[in-house]
């Protein structure tokens, strides 16, 4: 009955098991949940809810604060238009008229096939490569209406429009709701683990050991 | 992964300065642990691991390493403020970089995660810090992605987790991130946002985190870039570091200059030495405003700070020649706008950033910062009403009362005031939107006036002499 594939499943009860609080996997979950199906359902939610200890409505509550969970469709691929100052600055209200235009759609909503979702975005930490937009979270810096179209015209060709615009990022570009593609995995020869907070009663070893010596 | 890394560091400038916190964003490998410990990676942990911990801690209070943030509080001091006896101790990274203008702990997370590991390793051996969470922003995928392989990488070779490097110093690292909120870029907001909850921030006192955070704990909440600077303060030694920058600010910031200058770029500069003409006329840094322009105005330290102008170019880049010029350092964002640019229409954009970030608990805030942008937006839609001006200070006063920190320039004589401002709410966010207010009404008041008495959004105006009739 569980949302989660299998292999989610397994993700999602290692990710609960490094926090002394499993409220606190909340949002990873979320990212787990929309990285599987694009957006967040109710049976994520309701699943979501029993692996965090909590109801579907508090899943929804704190999911709903923050702009990147979307709990309706979105288009495969969301292009993210900076508008703040130092993007304003360089054009970006022309760019992200360009966006729209070409696209046929208004910020906020998608196209007819379902490819692309157009936001208009607060400030993504590009600054000094301004005016800059991304698509699934990847950057596109010093950005035209020429890059843009060329970006479009790569995902529309099944290619990878990754590395143009002169930006950090590398490799392919996944689907809407895949962020960092590889995963944390702490390896249980290293891992230290994970105690409830109520059932520590004194400093971690390293520090007692010092104190000990002091004293 | 297998892909080969084509890029460097997108917007560092290498302009030949001291590099303490960027040493390896040269080298396209920098975030790979091969490149790290090639080039002194985890040397500054194996200094902090032969030292005990209380003198690890003495030596970042002795090096006066500030904040990198925003407030730009002491971090050897805030570590201070642990309760004695309560445990565990947790350490919270504050990665959830998003305050307009700010381009640094992204490149610092992207370029160099095994300098940030190092660091966090570094405050958690030296506190007693049993757990450490490493809150990146939601945005940041790629970010995510390295530090994801910097910690399987630091995990495997014994850096992070049981035993590290033979000793009984145990941490887990815990790769955390968002998904879109710049208020939790706010330490008590963080810490809620981590325990699972909307990320609104808390009432200090009484939830000073280094004393009740995460869970409850003694919490040590800090930025990306406070961090990265640990690795070299112990591998070289607090005296060494206080021989950068100025008595007061010593070591670097890493300085994101955007807007209207020839080169734009993320810069490395020693604190308190270089101003803000050297910063942006200078061949080495900015090289000038473009061409055909002149500088109108500058925001210092992110959209958050009061506005400087011409006269404050021979300010120094330091937090305290900052703040008693009437604004403060902040994240080291500085944004640059020329003489092309609508002081209307900037201060508008701010103030719609937050109004649409405001998190809604406090209701001057919540109200307020929409309040701000609906009359500014009528303004620039030409359906200002002249009582407007008055209005957007007065709706400013409700959040911020009392006189708003403002350039010392000022001609009725005001002091600066430290920033931030006395304020109605719980955090900085709401009086953070009255900052470009008060900053371009000040300035630019005529601006303001020329755009509700053109009234320049109503078309007939503009129709064709014998076409439009608009003479009535």
């Amino acid at each position: 009955m569980g949302f989660f594939t299998p292999a989610n499943e397994k993700v999602a009860a290692d990710i609960a098991s490094r926090y002394p609080r499993r409220r606190s996997a909340m949002i990873p979950l979320l990212h787990l949940a929309q990285e599987q199906e694009g957006w967040v359902t109710g049976p994520a939610m309701e699943q979501i809810a029993e692996l965090t200890g909590t109801t579907p409505v508090e899943v929804l509550g704190t999911g709903s604060f923050y702009e990147m969970f979307k709990f309706h469709p979105v288009g495969r691929y969301l292009v993210n238009v900076c508008t703040n100052i130092s993007c304003q600055l360089l054009g970006a209200d022309d760019l992200l008229e360009h966006v729209e235009s070409s696209l046929g759609v208004r910020a906020g909503s998608t196209t007819a096939d379902g490819l692309f979702t157009v936001e208009e975005v607060e400030c993504v930490a590009a600054c000094t490569e301004a005016p800059c937009f991304t698509v699934n979270y990847r950057y596109f810096h010093r950005a035209t209406a020429d890059l843009f179209d060329e970006v479009v015209a790569d995902i529309r060709a099944g290619r990878s429009p990754i590395g143009r615009g002169a930006a950090g990022d590398d490799g392919e570009l996944p689907e809407h709701g895949i962020l960092g593609r590889v995963r944390q995995h702490i390896p249980d020869d290293r891992r230290v683990g994970t105690t409830p907070p109520e059932q520590v009663t004194g400093p971690p070893a390293w520090l007692a050991a010092d104190r000990a010596g002091e004293g | 992964m297998g892909s080969s890394y084509v890029t460097h560091a997108a917007g560092y400038v290498d302009y030949g300065g001291p590099k303490l916190v960027t040493s390896r964003f040269g080298f396209e490998d920098s975030h790979t642990l091969a490149r790290s410990e090639a080039t002194g990676g985890y040397v500054g942990l194996r200094a902090a691991l032969d030292m005990r911990p209380p003198e690890v801690h003495g030596e970042v209070r002795d090096a006066t390493l500030l904040g990198r943030g925003g407030a730009g509080f002491p971090a050897g001091v805030k570590w201070g403020f642990c309760p004695e006896g309560v445990w565990p101790r947790y350490l919270v990274v504050n990665g959830d970089e998003s305050e307009p203008g700010t381009y640094k702990d992204r490149l610092l997370m992207e370029r160099d995660p095994h300098q940030l590991i190092e660091g966090c390793l570094i405050a958690c051996y030296a506190l007693g810090l049993s757990q450490c969470f490493l809150y990146v922003r939601g945005e940041m995928a790629l970010a995510q992605e390295r530090i994801a392989i910097a910690l399987n990488d630091a995990y495997a070779a014994g850096y992070v987790g049981r035993d590290i490097l033979g000793t009984d110093f145990s941490v887990d690292i815990v790769l955390h991130w968002g998904a879109g909120a710049y208020i939790v870029g706010e330490e008590t907001a963080l810490i809620e946002s981590l325990e699972g909850n909307r990320g609104m921030p808390r009432l200090k006192p009484p939830y000073f985190p280094a004393a009740i955070g995460l869970y409850g704990m003694p919490t040590i909440v800090n930025n990306v870039e406070t961090l990265a600077n640990l690795p070299w303060i112990l591998e070289h030694g607090a005296a060494a570091y206080r021989r950068h920058g100025s008595e007061s600010s010593p070591g670097t910031r890493m300085f994101a200059v955007s807007g209207h200058v020839n080169r734009p770029g993320v810069y490395e500069v020693e604190q308190g030495v270089t101003t803000f003409r050297d910063l942006f006329y200078g061949d080495d840094y900015c090289q000038g405003i473009r061409e055909g322009h002149e500088l109108k105005m500058f925001i210092p330290g992110g959209g958050s700070a009061p506005w400087f102008f011409q006269e404050h170019l021979d300010v120094a880049l330091e937090a305290t020649e900052i703040s008693a010029a009437g604004s403060m350092l902040g994240s080291g964002a500085i944004i640059v706008m020329d003489d092309s640019t609508d002081a209307v229409k900037a201060c508008h954009r701010l103030v719609r950033f937050f109004a649409r970030e405001s998190c809604g608990k406090c209701s001057p805030c919540r109200e307020g910062t929409g309040w701000e942008e609906k009359i500014l937006q009528r303004i620039l839609d030409g359906h200002g009403r002249p009582s407007d001006i008055d209005l957007l200070l007065d709706v400013g006063d409700n959040i911020s009362p009392g006189p708003y920190p403002v350039a010392a320039h000022d001609a009725e004589g005001l002091a600066a005031v430290p920033f931030p401002p006395q304020q109605t709410t719980i955090c900085p966010l709401g009086p953070s939107s009255v900052a470009p207010i008060v900053s371009t009404i000040r300035r630019f008041r005529h601006e303001f006036e020329a755009r509700i008495t053109r009234g320049d959004g109503i078309p007939v105006a503009a129709a064709p002499a014998n076409g439009g009739g608009a003479e009535a």
